[in-house]
């Protein structure tokens, strides 16, 4: 099994994900929350904690907020409470970071992902609370100094913990993008990794199969990306796991991963053992969210990908694996859609195909979204449905309009790519191409009938892929068979 | 403009009394900095404003562009806001003119100004003994007739303390009748911006200027400015409960007399007057002390020589930076608070301690809410237990000096309404006498006290 080391051994996991909120501004000020600003300058009295400067809440992220914590099936609670964590850290300005303790945003939700090892398993939300985030201390920029930047001071995030539901590293990744993928639909954050929108903290345990309680457990902190929360995990678990087969134990302790060495490294002492010394922010009141206000985020919910899924099956009659690939992305699902819906009633089946090779080629290939609208797509599937063109001349006129636009049929003809479907013409390069290989109709009438497919390739060579393909083969059948 | 050089010449008078106040160190502001700031302002101050050309001093812990603002602490030495208290903008909004900073104790930590890093402020009466604190530079600066008015800030008596020990007006508005944002935080549910002034009317249409809704203070009402009332004729239909808890047996004599002949009058102006209980009174200087420090500690976290302020040595690491510059950079009362209000929210000890107290502070404003329910529409009570005391004599006895306040912390903690107005004398020192109202019912309480006001010999013995 992927999962575990060896045998013996059951990993368990918990997820503790930071995730910005997509907000024009901070949590608590109207500096810009937008990333890769040049160093503090999206900083005012509120976010670089001058004295008498106090925080007022950003009420697009307490939407954004329940809206997340609905599309995780959480419970929301109608008053909760905005608590002061207090650390000293440079880059902390006030001292105390405003987050949530006791009373959180929302407690007991789930989530379904897809796991690897075990088909389809339930991940439960223990809790989810909105905080502001802290800035940047840069250790790297001048020899012997560190440097504060404070733009990113006051982002507002959520924070989303899990219980310790993942058996293996690569579960907890499955689940992280599943996460992500929900974050993404219910248009609560952008999920980008590389800009630390989205950041993961780690609890790792190991204890013998069959084992009722959980091992000591480690703190693994520094996650950076998607691509090393399995790295990380992997390491740490199999760190843990030599540790205890040599007789050793498990000290409790928090660990960074560093990703150059894939190792982890215990965070050093002074930084650690804090008492946060937890109590509600006396500068905010409650939050008070009235049933109308918590009924308004989820009627904003769109359909989630877990039930699109099932309806793409249902409804347009695709596989689950294609299903989860129109659906990864709620952009894409939309454009599936929208082709599907356009008009010329394009075939579901033949859609996701176009939408799973050439769309996401495109996509992928030129980072710029979906170049082809929807319509010309529908069009251009069209074209091909009626004989008008070959699917090698349709993928050509996609990428066609990709570049440079314009209507598929116009591109189509503009590039010489209509079919011939005038049976004259046809039966013209038949009697050409049949004509010029006489020992291979020879030996397709002594029985080689494959040979047909040579044929029909010649056929198209002669009409520079003009010919309509199935006009061409039933002409080639009857000379042949004459 | 006639109006103009109305604003310059109230600049210039202004300039001269507070050079001559200076002797009692109550005005942080040096005084050619002032003189030069005051015509300035009165240049640009506008003729319609509700306090057109009216000087008025602010308290060292309240942000101001014209001046520094230091919260009388070494930790803030020369620093200059960015951006001013909304207190501040309203008063320059209605053409009042920002007569310097005056001098407290650090962070407002205190009840004498003693503990300011810029030596203790005289009383006015006897430079031997202290103005009250923490708004004691205020207090002072109004009571030796400097400037009519000055804003100073109360978290658990901080303006009506000093205000009876210097015989002027001093009102401490409900909790977030006036914005927060630009005073320097000490306990932020219990801080409110107040006013002291030579007389009730002063001290209120500054009150009237600088209070209303704010969009920067989520915990300021969202509420227009509050309107001042006229002067009655009577206290007809008003009951003024009387709280026995305030006057304990032990209190001093004089102190009561003072009350006693209060009480009285308003009999005189039609008043009923009746005693009421507030059983949970005795608790309230110890939840205070348990509160206020929590706060102060999370609050006071900000000054650590990372940013702003001066930094005291250590760069070598930044523990090393924290702890130098923090260790020297504050005084012992702030220091005693920090390490207080740190312990009582530690783990272990937080539902012992800070939990409890918030408890207690609910039971201690439901006492309040009890005593309103009955029919009683505002409390009277002494403002100090005692007049102004020596220099130095209280400042070895931490505790001696937090009781100065057990009258004046219950309406912090309850968030009520509450003016000190002067009484009497006890040998010539002023005492004060102390109305606490109900919510956001400060036209009462003013009413009241304009009544008072008028009848009583504040200026005699009691």
């Amino acid at each position: 099994m992927a999962g575990t080391a060896t045998p013996e051994w059951e990993t368990v996991i918990g997820l503790e994900t930071h995730v910005q909120l997509r907000t024009v501004s901070k949590m608590f000020c109207g500096c810009s929350a937008a990333f890769g600003a040049p160093p503090n300058t999206n900083v005012c009295p509120v976010c670089l904690g001058l004295p008498g400067a106090l925080p007022m809440p950003n009420g697009l992220a307490l939407q954004l907020a329940v809206r997340a914590a609905l599309a995780l099936g959480c419970t929301v609670h109608p008053r909760s409470v905005l608590a002061r964590k207090n650390y000293f850290y440079p880059d902390l300005p006030k001292g105390y970071q405003i987050s949530q303790f006791e009373q959180p945003l929302s407690t007991e939700g789930s989530l379904s992902y897809l796991s690897p090892d075990r088909g389809i398993a339930l991940a439960t939300i223990q809790r989810l609370h909105v905080e502001e985030d802290a800035g940047k201390s840069l250790h790297d920029r001048f020899p012997k100094q560190t440097a504060i930047d404070l733009n990113r001071c006051g982002v507002p995030l959520i924070e989303i913990v899990t219980g310790p539901d993942f058996r293996s590293p690569q579960e907890a990744r499955a689940y992280l993008l599943t996460l992500k993928q929900v974050l993404e639909y219910a248009g609560a954050s952008d999920c980008d990794m590389e800009k630390g929108s989205l950041r993961v903290d780690a609890n790792v345990s190991v204890r013998r199969v069959g084992e009722a309680v959980l091992g000591t457990k480690t703190e693994v902190k520094n996650i950076n990306s998607f691509a090393y929360v399995e790295k990380a995990l992997t390491v740490e678990r199999d760190r843990q796991i030599a540790l205890l087969e040599a007789g050793g134990k498990v000290e409790q302790q928090t660990l960074l991963y560093d990703a150059k060495t894939n190792g982890v490294r215990p965070q050093r002492a002074k930084e650690e053992s804090h008492d946060y010394r937890y109590f509600p922010d006396p500068d905010l009141p409650p939050l008070v969210l009235g049933e109308e206000f918590i009924a308004e985020q989820q009627a904003l919910l769109p359909e989630l990908p877990a039930k699109k899924r099932e309806r793409f099956v249902e409804k347009y009659q695709l596989s689950v694996t294609d299903a989860a690939v129109l659906t990864a992305d709620r952009t894409v699902a939309d454009y599936y859609e929208a082709v599907v819906h356009a008009g010329s009633g394009a075939d579901a089946k033949v859609a996701a195909n176009w939408v799973m090779t050439e769309v996401l080629a495109d996509a992928k290939a030129h980072g710029d979204g979906l170049r082809v609208p929807a319509g010309a797509l529908a069009n251009l599937i069209g074209l091909v449905r009626g004989g008008t063109l070959s699917h090698q001349a349709a993928k050509r006129v996609f990428g066609e309009v990709a570049d440079h636009g314009g209507e598929p049929r116009n591109v189509a003809e503009a590039l010489g790519l209509i079919q011939v479907g005038d049976t004259g013409v046809v039966t013209g390069w038949v009697s050409d191409v049949l004509g010029a290989h006489p020992a291979e109709v020879a030996r397709y009438k002594s029985g080689e009938t494959k040979l047909l497919q040579f044929f029909l390739g010649q056929v198209m060579k002669l009409s520079r892929g003009k010919a309509d393909p199935k006009l061409a083969q039933r002409v080639l059948e009857e000379r042949l068979a004459a | 403009m006639s109006d103009q050089s109305e604003a310059l010449a109230s600049a210039k008078a202004a300039a001269d009394r507070l050079v001559k106040a200076k002797r009692l160190n109550a005005c942080l502001t040096p005084v050619r900095e002032l003189r030069k700031a005051l015509v300035t302002q009165a240049q640009a101050a506008h003729p319609s404003g509700v306090l057109y050309g009216m000087p008025v001093a602010v308290k060292d812990n309240i942000c101001t562009l014209e001046f520094t603002t230091t919260c009388g602490s070494k930790i803030l030495e020369a620093y200059r806001s960015p951006y001013e208290a909304t207190a501040v903008a309203k008063l320059k909004a209605a053409g009042a003119l920002i007569a310097g900073k005056t001098n407290c104790d650090e962070f407002a930590m205190g009840s004498s100004t003693e503990h300011s890093a810029y030596g203790r402020t005289l009383h006015p009466f006897d430079k031997t003994r202290v103005p009250g604190g923490s708004s004691g530079g205020s207090a002072a600066l109004v009571a030796a007739g400097a400037v009519p008015a000055a804003l100073g800030s109360e978290t658990g008596g901080s303006v009506r303390q000093p205000a009876s020990l210097c015989g002027v007006v001093g009102i401490k508005p409900t909790y977030g009748r006036v914005s927060r944002w630009g005073l320097v935080a000490f306990g932020s549910s219990l801080d409110q911006i107040g006013v002291l002034g030579r007389s009730v009317h002063d001290a209120a249409r500054v009150l009237a200027v600088i209070s209303g809704r704010d969009p920067k203070d989520s915990t300021c009402e969202d509420r227009d400015p509050l309107r001042l009332p006229n002067v009655p004729e009577s206290l007809q239909g008003f009951v003024i409960g009387i709280p026995k808890e305030y006057f304990p047996a032990d209190l001093d004599p004089a102190v009561r007399r003072g009350c006693d002949r209060a009480v009285r009058l308003f009999k005189e102006l039609g008043a009923a007057v009746r005693e009421v209980a507030l059983p949970h009174t005795a608790y309230a200087v110890p939840t205070y002390y348990i509160l206020a420090p929590a706060e102060a500690s999370s609050n006071l976290a900000r000054y650590d020589g990372a940013r702003y302020g001066p930094r005291f040595d250590g760069t070598a690491d930044v523990r090393a930076l924290y702890r130098t510059t923090r260790g020297e950079g504050f005084g012992a009362e702030v220091r005693r608070r920090i390490l207080l209000g740190t312990y009582v929210l530690s783990s272990g000890y937080y539902d012992a301690y800070y939990r409890k107290a918030q408890q207690m502070r609910a039971l201690i404003a439901q006492d309040f809410r009890n005593a309103f329910d009955r029919g009683v529409d505002l409390l009277f009570t002494p403002t100090t237990p005692s007049p102004a005391f020596k220099a130095g004599e209280k400042l070895n006895d931490p505790v001696a000096m937090y009781l100065s306040d057990i009258f004046t912390v219950t309406a912090n903690l309850a968030g009520l309404p509450a003016i000190s107005i002067p009484i009497g004398r006890i040998k010539g020192l002023p005492i004060g006498g102390q109305f606490i109202g109900q919510a956001f019912l400060e036209d009462e309480m003013l009413e009241a006290a304009y009544a008072l006001e008028r009848v009583v010999p504040a200026t005699e013995e009691a």
